[in-house]
């Protein structure tokens, strides 16, 4: 068998369907093998950063590792960023690269980069395979790597030789059984079970504060969470990646925490006396000033990666390993100790429960709406309240409209909102709504945008087209990079430096030119009879919506500010002067 | 001091000298992963000491001296050991139960009267002459890294022409073995 018919019987004996990819001269051996392989479907990208973010936006919203295919020098430099931002959102990809001829490497021949040298620091491994012999059983381990513990991406490095080489086809171990994750096992001990229930039953401010990890876990973990929530009756807070682990309109449910978090969320994180980290890590955007990150509270941390406990925060309990092993644990513990948990607790954390209340009552999403200019807010409201009777994917570019889209978009679902949050790429959101729509056909998917960031990877919107993927890009524009703006005007004396975008296209033509449909709102007043249609339209859509141009995003933890300084909107920050430390730091 | 929500805590953490010890597979670009993570993440390499330990089991054993605070030690231990090839990692405590040399060739070119001088200071050293002429002999001196440290500051006047040396290595002391798996 020749390496180019190894690297298609791997990919089906992993399970592969389909593949984002862009050819080129180092990679046509493998290319002339996808003809004979139906079972496979190749999706073709404009731009190799945007097979990377479609790949993944497909292991996002399918629990299934992402599979790119790119030529050697720029289409592996090009996946740079999308390896990046997996490696730091944990999104298991499986890049295979094409390389020169081995005899070829180190010559600065033609297409020649050290691929595997650049992408060493944004992998969690990569191989360059220099023996046919051996291509096959890497693969399959490549598979494991990226889906195993805390999932990343790999990088598979096929010299040109190789790939025509003929060599002997090893078949993986074992086939996996559940969605290509193999588990890691909770390696504690049962007293630190025991330990953490202790902390349940003296509590009396808990709070659970929840990330990616849940989600990644799997739907049981999810389902866990829940059940963990209703069980002991706290409150529960989710980092941005944690979102749809828990419905966001549940009564229990504080709203996202961090930098652009509710008041009150953020606030009982400050004042709780027991956190329960399952699944996050602590990022700087949550924790704001570390110094006075939660000062009274006792820290449990539950996290399948050992190298985040104690990374940013001391913790006092520490339980590593999969998200839904140990909540399953931990619930049994709960049920057998106290099996009536819920109401003995009730009284103990029901001055908690008003403390909560109260905060609520400062309603720090709201806004002042307008009649005459669409406000983003009201538009991402608007947007959900007419499509959440639908199973509905959201991915989003970088920026105030995605805090806006957290914010005033409910998730009840894990797996349904795809965003760049550790690297915060903008570009993003476009090809990964092109992966979501491949992994979840007749589904809806809708990609909220800000202007800026979705001119960045436009050309996918080819893709979209070619494949009749019926994606919705629903620009929020306000001809401004909002954020960066929004930073200018509180910190930087109203210096809006390079942050204007002069010379937009129109979108609306823009749709049309790619062969797509093109909807502009202007007006808050016509703004529901235009997303309905944007729904109905059975293909890609390009939606400008109309914003004003200098709303701000609230609330705000200002840079050198601990959890219960917020920022609610404009009169404080009027108020408040913004320290010179503060300015530092973005 | 810059006092902000996204920096390390403001109190200062005292540095620790450490030992890291790291049992890896024996392949292309393995020292280069390690290397790069430490650079990576800002983390120092005081010195670096590799070379293959098991032939059969094609295993490869580096010597890592690094200094950082307790936080950033654990986290170079947590990290390391996340490297796909890597088997093992220890933190060789720097007391008495560490046996801890490094090996260092010196040349010292100079006049008959100096020579005889920088052999004298040797002396106080474990050490082999390797190669002698008239002008000029190269010594090796096997001791602790401070050692080394004061000799070559001792030899320099004397006419130190280059200086050649492994960077530390370790073992337990004792019948107790860190175990690879």
């Amino acid at each position: 068998m020749t390496g180019a018919e190894m690297v298609f019987k791997a990919l089906e004996d992993q399970g592969v369907r389909h593949i984002f990819g862009y050819p080129g001269g180092a990679v046509l051996p493998i290319y002339d093998e996808l003809k004979n392989h139906k079972k496979i479907k190749h999706i073709l990208v404009r731009h190799e950063q945007g097979a990377g973010h479609a790949a993944e936006g497909y292991a996002r919203s399918s629990g299934k590792p992402g599979v790119i295919l790119v030529t050697s020098g720029p289409g592996a430099t090009n996946t740079v960023t999308a390896l990046t931002d997996a490696y730091m959102d944990s999104v298991p990809l499986v890049c295979i690269t094409g390389q020169v001829p081995t005899h070829l490497i180190g010559t600065d021949a033609f297409q020649e980069c050290d691929t595997t040298g650049i992408t060493r620091p944004c992998t969690k491994h990569n191989w360059l395979v220099k023996d046919i012999e051996k291509l096959s059983s890497i693969l399959h381990k490549a598979f494991e790597v990226a889906t195993s513990g805390r999932p990343g991406p790999v990088l598979v490095d096929i010299p040109k030789d190789i790939q025509f080489a003929k060599g002997k086809y090893v078949r993986p171990k074992e086939s996996k059984k559940n969605s290509g994750r193999a588990d890691v096992k909770f390696n504690g001990k049962n007293k630190d079970i025991e330990a953490a229930v202790e902390l349940f039953k003296k509590s009396s401010k808990p709070i659970l504060y929840t990330g990616g990890g849940v989600i990644n876990s799997g739907p049981k973990a999810t389902q866990l969470l829940r059940e963990l929530v209703s069980l002991t009756g706290f409150p529960i807070t989710s980092t941005l990646q944690g979102l749809g682990a828990f419905p966001g309109y549940d009564q229990q449910f504080l709203g996202m925490l961090g930098m652009h978090g509710t008041f009150e969320a953020n606030n009982a994180m400050h004042d709780c006396d027991l956190m329960i980290n399952i699944g996050a890590r602590f990022d700087d955007r949550i924790t704001g000033k570390i110094d006075e990150f939660s000062p009274k509270s006792k820290k449990i941390h539950i996290d399948i990666d050992p190298s985040s406990i104690n990374k940013n925060i001391a913790v006092d309990l520490a339980l590593v390993g999969d998200v839904k092993i140990i909540l399953e644990k931990l619930i049994l513990a709960l049920k057998k100790k106290n099996p009536n948990f819920i109401n003995s607790n009730k009284q103990r954390i029901a001055a908690w429960w008003n403390q909560i209340e109260k905060w609520r009552k400062k309603n720090s999403l709201s806004f002042v709406n307008s009649k005459e200019i669409i406000k983003p807010q009201f538009a991402v409201q608007r947007l959900y309240e007419l499509t959440k009777a639908q199973d509905v994917f959201i991915t989003t570019e970088v920026g105030q409209h995605q805090m806006w889209a957290a914010q005033h978009y409910k998730f009840d679902k894990p797996n349904r909102w795809m965003t760049s949050g550790g690297l915060g790429t903008m570009g993003y959101g476009l090809p990964a709504a092109v992966g979501v729509q491949v992994a979840n056909p007749g589904k809806l998917v809708i990609d909220i945008a800000g202007e800026a960031s979705v001119l960045m990877t436009m050309q996918e919107m080819s893709t979209a087209v070619q494949y009749k993927l019926p994606i919705k890009i629903f620009i929020l524009n306000n001809e401004y990079m909002g954020m960066v703006r929004q930073w200018q005007e509180i910190l930087h004396d109203k210096n809006y430096s390079e942050s204007y975008t002069a010379a937009l296209p129109d979108f609306v033509k823009l749709a049309e030119a790619y062969g797509c449909v093109g909807i502009r709102a202007n007006k808050p007043e016509e703004l529901d009879e235009k997303i309905k249609h944007m729904i109905t339209v059975n293909k890609p859509v390009i939606f400008d919506c109309v914003v004003d141009k200098e709303e701000n995003c609230y609330p705000m933890i200002p840079s050198g500010k601990p959890h219960n300084q917020m920022l609610l909107g404009s009169k404080d920050e009027e108020e408040e002067e913004v320290s010179e430390e503060g300015k530092i730091l973005v | 001091m810059v006092k902000s929500a996204y920096s390390f805590a403001t109190q200062i953490e005292k540095i620790e000298k450490h030992i890291i010890v790291v049992w890896v597979d024996n392949e292309t670009g393995v020292l280069a992963r390690v290397v790069g993570f430490f650079s990576g993440r800002g983390y120092n390499i005081d010195s670096l000491a590799v070379a293959e330990v098991d032939k059969k089991k094609n295993i490869s054993r580096i010597t890592i001296a690094t200094s950082g605070t307790p936080r950033v030690l654990q986290q170079i231990k947590l990290q390391l050991g996340k490297l796909v090839p890597v088997h093992k990692v220890a933190d060789f405590p720097s007391d008495k139960k560490t046996l801890m040399r490094e090996m260092a060739l010196l040349k010292v070119v100079s006049s008959a009267v100096k020579l005889e001088k920088a052999r004298k200071v040797c002396k106080k050293y474990k050490y082999t002459i390797l190669d002698k002429t008239k002008k000029s002999f190269v010594v090796e001196v096997s001791a602790l890294k401070k050692e080394i440290d004061e000799l070559i500051k001792k030899l320099q006047p004397l006419g130190l022409a280059s200086a050649s040396r492994t960077g530390v290595v370790a073992m337990t002391k004792g019948s107790e073995v860190f175990k690879q798996h």
